[in-house]
This record gives C-alpha cells, structure tokens and sequence, in this order.
C-alpha cells in the first residue's frame, strides 16, 4: 500500500515537472546559446566550412537570432536534420527553431503544431536532367526514373503532377541530398526533383554543371521559412522580427557596415526605432535594445545573405526581391 | 495489494509473507508486477499528458485519409490515391519479402560456410574463416550501402543498351534475357495461357509419384540392400546426360552479338550444363528423382503447344519495361539489402553450423566411416541431422535478426514497412506515437510468429525421450 501511494505521488511530481516548463526565450538565455536545426548540407543554404563552422542562407538566419538575443552572432549550435527527423526535432525541443528550407503548408502549421513565422525564400519544385538525355519539358518525363527526397512536400507534389498528367514514372526514394546526387550522377535516376533553389544550388557543385538543366516547368508553390512549436508565441516573435529586421534592413539600407553608425545617427524615425536609437521595441520582445544592430551585424541584412550565398550558385532575386522591386518580400512597421 | 494477502488461514501472519518459503516468492512477484504496471501506467499517463500539452490527440483516423504519395515496388496494387492503410500494407509485405528471401537465403550460404569452415582442406577452410570474420565485424549498414554503390556505379544505366550506343560501349542483356541494370535486374515474367493448368496437374501428379518413389525406394533398398535397381540406375545416368546437354542447348548463344560475347556465354553456358550433368549422373537416385519431376513437365510443355511464354525485358523511353505485363523488376535496393542481410547473417549462421557439428561425438562420423560411407553422405546422412537438434534453437535468434534488421532497408530506399508506415507516413501525418505504436506491434507479430513456427519445428526433430 504505501509503495502504491509513494509511486502515485512520484508519478504525480513527475508529470507536473514534465508539463510546467518556462518559457522558451528564458530557457534559452540560461543554457547561454540558440539550438538551430538546419538542413544536413545544402549548398548556399546550411553548409560547412573545412574547419566546421556552418555557414549559409538559413544558417544566417540563425546567427542573426543568435545575436539579437546575445549579442553574439556564436551563440549558437546547429543540428542537422533531415527530411524525416526535423520535425521530431523541434516537437521534442531538441531544436529551438527550424530553419531548414521547410515549406509553410495547412497541415504542418495546424495538424503538427508548428507556427511558420514568415517566408524567408519563396520556392518551387522544378526538375533538374542531364543535357543528354534531351528532354526540354517535364511532360515529356513520362516513365522517367525520378529520383526523391523522403517525407518532404516534393513527394506529394511529384505524386499530384504525374497523376495529372497522365503519365507513370518510378520513384526513387533517398533520404539526403548527398545520396541524391550520388544516384543521380551514376544514372540510377533521369531526373532529380527539389526545391529549384535547392537544384540550382546542387548543380552548382557538380564537375560539370553545364551538363545538366532546370526544365522550365515549376510545379508548385514552396514558401520556406522558420518555424517553432506551437505556443511558442514569445519565443516565435523574436525569431519572426528578427528576420522582419534583416529584411527591412535591406529596405533601409542598413548593412552590417553601417549599422553602428546609422544607429546613433537614425536617418529617420523608422530606423531609429528598429535600432533601438528611439523607442522601446527591444524591451518589448524581451531584448537589449540594440538587439537588432546585433542581427544585422551578425551576418548583413537580407540582401546581403541572399547576394553571399545565393547570388553565386546562379539564384536570382525573383519573388525574393523586396516588395518595392517588384518581389513579395515585405516586413511590416516597427512601431 | 494487502487485500489478498490479509486473508489469514490460521495462524497466518504479516510477515510470513517474506520470511515463509511457501509465501515469499509469489508475494515477491505480485510485488515486483505491480511495481511494473505503476512504471507502465506512469509513463503511458505521461505521455498521454504531455501530448495533450503540445495540442495532439491520440488517435488513428489518419490511417483512412489519402496518403498522396507513390511507392515504387508494390505487391498488391496501390497508387497514390491509396489510402494510408494501404500504403503501410504494401510496406509490410516489402518487409516480409525481403525478410522471407533473406532467411532461406542466409540458411543456405550459413550452413555451406560453416561445413566448408571445417573443411580439411586449408584453403577452403581459410576462406571461410575470413568470409565469417570480415563480415561478421564489418556494420551491416555499412554492407548494404557497399553492395548499393557496387550496384549502382558499375552496372550499366538503361540507356547504355540502347541501339545508337557504338557497339564497344553498349550494354547486352545476360544470355538474351536478364537486364542488369544500375536500376536493378530486369528478368523474364512468365505469362500462363491456355493449357498451362495442364502443366500444373502435371507437375502436382509428378509431385504425388516422387512421394511414391521415395516409399517404395527405401522398401527395396531394405530389402536388397542397393540404392536402386539396375536398370533404373542407368536411367538416372542417361537422363543426367540429357540434362546437361538439354541445359547446354538452352544457354546456347545466339549468333548476333559480338566474338567475346558468343565465347563467353558459350562457356558459361557449358560449364553450367556439364556441372549439373555430371553432378546428377554421380548421383544416379538424385537423377532419377529429378527425372520424375522434369521430364513428365516438359513432355507436358510440348504436347500442350507451349502454354508457358516469357515477357522479355524491353528497353521502351527510359526505362526496360516492367510490370504487370512486361518483366519483372528486382529493384537494386531490394538485391542489396537482400544481399547484404543474407552474407552477413549467413556468418553467424555458418558459426552456429560449425558449433553443432562440432558438437556431434566425432565416433559417430568414424563409426559411419567404418560402415563405409564416404564424407559427403556420412555429413548429410549422420552428423548434420543430429547437429540439426543443436543448430536450431539459436538460429532462431539469427532469424529475428535478420527480420529486424530489415528495417535498416530506407538507407537504400527500399520501401519497407519503416519506410512507408514509420517514414513517408509518419512525417505527411505527424503521428509519430501511433505510427512508431503500430510499427512496433507489426514487428513484435512478426518475430512472435517466427518463433512460434522455428519451435515447432524444433519440437519434432528434438530427441524423442520416451
């Protein structure tokens, strides 16, 4: 009986600490660094360097979050997820924030409690061929071989295209984008289909990138972004203007070079405001004041990322341009 | 739990309970039971909680919805308006294909390892020590991504066979039939017209007279002492010749393809039929048996019009064609996880074979050696049916294994039951605890099963005590 009683009441303890846990802005800034979950390697997104340091689209997004909160743009570690694990990873807190070029759809934001915190990089899925194998068009793909990335959106769409179409193809089903060129390379598939950032970035380091082409056709809508646990509401504000910062940074014309220099001096109220020269903006999110000047000094503002990683494999702006260039990136007013 | 116990039959005291013999171990068993149910329910009640927590219920509607996605090898016809319960169905039986083909698969090469590991010839047995101790330490992941890439990287793509490919470069198939490709083994489908249950009836008769040889065989060896009679023995041995030779005529080449070609199969296809010949003909009751089974099929065969045709593989746009009607095609991911889990289970089983017949008395093989047996018959005739009654209980243990270990398929992107049901699945859905709940009962079932039909079979060869 008092076994019984002694286990009931330690059962008990132990579910009220599993249930009562802080917030996640304060457990961050008591274990002193940011847990990012990236992808496991793609070039211009999330990459490493020879000596291990990752570098990239999304890992910049991560730095600059690092640095709001820090003020520095190290305090931060990075867990390569795959297609399959990333989820698990954020739902399990094993990763504060997901950054890994993951699409915004119903499901994952309703069904699997995420909450998407904006856009970082508007996306369709393309095909990428060898030049030799002379197809010009995705409707002449029909009983292609295609190879596929597992438990991503890419699968249902390929599934959705063919379909309607009307044409067969067999699936080749492959967990990393590495393995993905291994079998593409050695012909184990005719076509491989990701992202086109995500193609374009893979062409790019191939031996001989001319060799293969992009078909035309994009065949469907991926907008990628951050996303954190649902409930996570303070934590997801800090992340999503983080990146609202980068972007109208670049609006602005806010770089890392002049950032210091513009917040002393602010141009004008808006950016006085977001450097934390006016106002009281970082008090609000939970920040140090300059919480921004950190951000945009941690690795550029938005146009800066896109032109250092992504200019160079061949990406253009596109949607990604800012609204006032004609794109869809637009940050809404610090005030 | 007091309640039961308080219940005193005179003279019964508390603490009887631990210190009496006839009480101490059921009390300590009801205790250490509850104990763990209160774990059991602790943890289900946790994460029943903290699931409620993060916004998710528990429940396995999901299963019903569409699982929009594609499978590339499917058993049972599925597409990708299936349902999710279909998807894990056609994921299910991959397992159980792969499981099924390793298991006979790694008994075959195990027990020819570990007799050939004891092999008084220092070479052989050298060998196999190196084939049981590379593979046995080498991660079986490792294996299965070895025998993918060797797949992939150095056989030839489809396109490779292709007519406009110069005659050096081009690709053929393998004796005008099989395609080996870096997308798999394209061989030939059978298509049964008309006729063909001739054959069948044909083939369950012979089936039906083998059984009836064999009883009336071992009457009439009892009774004169030899094997068979006379002239049944030279029967066996002309039948061996014409079996050779009727091998040989069918590998033979056709003559379109290149010098080195026609050489090449020529001898492989010879080498083939005079192996098998003079195989059976050495083994002339072996060679009457297997006359008993072929010959009435391919009488049967000719007298019905050949009811039997082959789909050969054909190259169609950027693939052989495969399918329903077209030939069958063994993807490379399931022949390298098929290789691979055959080879390295088939180590331990070679040790466990060695360890059986090590553990046969060695005056039973020098008392068969005396009644003059030679060593091949005194292996397969004495030693091994004993050495079975040791082999099995642990190659249980290699079975599951293998069965487990299956599940290592998505490092190739076979689509096993992990990699529909516990993959694609889980990640469209987000139901990680359902899905990782009914993958575990699906391998559970599977290895319970296994083990329940190894027992059995355990049960009738073990030594009759009486």
């Amino acid at each position: 009986m008092k076994t019984s009683v002694f286990f009931g009441t330690l059962a008990t303890a132990a579910l009220a600490a599993g249930l009562a846990s802080a917030g996640t802005l304060d457990d961050i800034k008591a274990k002193g660094h940011v847990q990012c979950g990236v992808s496991t390697g793609l070039a211009g997104f999330a990459f490493t360097d020879e000596n291990g340091k990752w570098h990239g689209f999304d890992v910049g997004l991560c730095r600059a979050v690092a640095a709001a909160v820090f003020g520095d743009a190290d305090a931060v570690k990075f867990t390569p997820t795959t297609g399959k694990t990333r989820f698990t990873a954020l739902a399990s807190g094993e990763v504060d924030v997901l950054a890994r070029n993951t699409t915004w759809t119903l499901s994952r934001d309703v069904d699997l409690g995420f909450t998407f915190l904006g856009v970082n990089y508007y996306d369709g899925q393309g095909f990428m061929v060898p030049k030799s194998l002379g197809v010009t068009s995705a409707t002449e793909l029909d009983g292609a071989t295609v190879c596929i990335q597992t438990g991503t959106t890419t699968e249902l769409n390929l599934a959705d295209f063919f379909r309607v179409n009307g044409m067969s193809y067999e699936p080749l089903p492959i967990e990393t984008n590495a393995e993905a060129q291994q079998n593409y390379l050695a012909g184990a598939c005719d076509v491989y289909t990701t992202d086109a950032s995500g193609l374009a970035a893979t062409k790019a380091t191939f031996e001989a990138p001319d060799d293969h082409v992009l078909l035309p056709e994009i065949i469907s809508k991926e907008p990628l972004g951050p996303l954190v646990r649902e409930g996570d509401e303070v934590w997801g504000d800090v992340v999503k203007w983080t990146y609202f910062a980068l972007l109208a940074a670049e609006e602005y014309g806010v770089t890392k070079g002049n950032a210091d220099d513009l917040a002393s001096s602010p141009p004008n109220p808006d950016v006085g405001r977001m450097l934390g020269s006016e106002g009281n903006m970082g008090e609000m999110l939970g920040l140090p004041a300059d919480w921004a000047v950190h951000a945009i000094k941690a690795g550029g503002n938005y146009g800066e990322l896109f032109d250092e990683y992504l200019v160079p494999l061949g990406i253009g702006r596109g949607l990604n341009a800012l609204y006032s260039q004609g794109g869809l990136q637009y940050a809404p007013p610090f005030r | 739990m007091t309640s039961i116990t308080e219940q005193s039959q005179g003279g019964f005291r508390l603490d009887m309970l631990w210190t009496d013999a006839r009480y101490r171990s059921s009390f300590l068993q009801i205790v250490a039971f509850l104990l763990l149910m209160l774990a059991v329910g602790w943890l289900v009640s946790n994460a029943i909680a903290n699931l409620a927590a993060l916004g998710k219920d528990f429940n396995f509607s999901f299963l019903g919805t569409t699982a929009s996605y594609d499978i590339n090898q499917k058993l049972i016809s599925y597409s990708s308006t299936s349902l999710h319960w279909e998807a894990a169905v056609v994921g299910m039986l991959n397992t159980l294909l792969v499981a099924f083909m390793g298991c006979i698969a790694c008994t075959v090469i195990g027990v020819i390892a570990g007799v050939l590991r004891l092999s008084k010839n220092w070479v052989v047995s050298k060998l196999m020590l190196v084939y049981i101790e590379a593979v046995r330490n080498v991660p079986l992941l490792v294996q299965i991504l070895l025998w993918y890439s060797i797949f992939i990287e150095s056989l030839p793509a489809p396109k490779q066979f292709r007519e406009n490919v110069p005659e050096g470069e081009r690709a053929t198939l393998w004796f005008d039939m099989i395609a080996a490709t870096n997308r798999g083994f394209y061989v030939p489908r059978p298509v049964f017209e008309a006729g063909s249950m001739v054959m069948l009836i044909v083939f369950v008769v012979s089936v039906l007279a083998l059984f009836l040889f064999n009883g009336i065989r071992a009457k009439y060896q009892e009774r004169s002492g030899n094997e068979i009679p006379n002239a049944l023995h030279l029967f066996g041995q002309a039948f061996a010749i014409v079996f050779g030779l009727g091998v040989i005529w069918l590998l033979l080449p056709s003559f379109d393809q290149g010098a080195f070609g026609i050489i090449w199969k020529l001898v492989v296809g010879v080498a083939i039929g005079a192996g098998l010949g003079f195989a059976l003909y050495s083994m002339s009751t072996l060679s009457v048996r297997v006359a008993i089974l072929v010959l009435p099929l391919v009488i049967a065969y000719y007298v019905m019009g050949q009811p039997v045709s082959w789909l050969y593989p054909e190259l169609k746009g950027f693939n052989f064609t495969s399918g329903e009607d077209a030939s069958i095609h063994a993807r490379n991911s399931l022949m390298a996880l098929w290789l691979a889990l055959s080879i390295y289970t088939g180590a331990f089983v070679a040790e466990i074979v060695r360890g059986g017949i090590q553990a046969i008395p060695k005056g039973q093989s020098e008392a068969a050696g005396a009644l003059g047996l030679r060593p091949g018959r005194i292996m397969s005739l004495v030693i091994l049916p004993q050495a079975l009654r040791v082999i099995i209980p642990p190659q249980i243990s290699q079975y599951l294994n293998l069965t487990k270990n299956s599940s290592l398929a998505i490092a190739v992107g076979y689509m096993d039951v992990t990699g529909t049901l516990g993959g694609i699945t889980l990640n469209q859905t987000g139901r990680e605890m359902e899905c990782l709940l009914l993958l575990m009962a699906f391998y559970l079932t599977i290895s319970l099963s296994i083990s329940a039909v190894i027992n059995w079979f355990n049960e009738r060869i073990k030594l009759k005590e009486r």
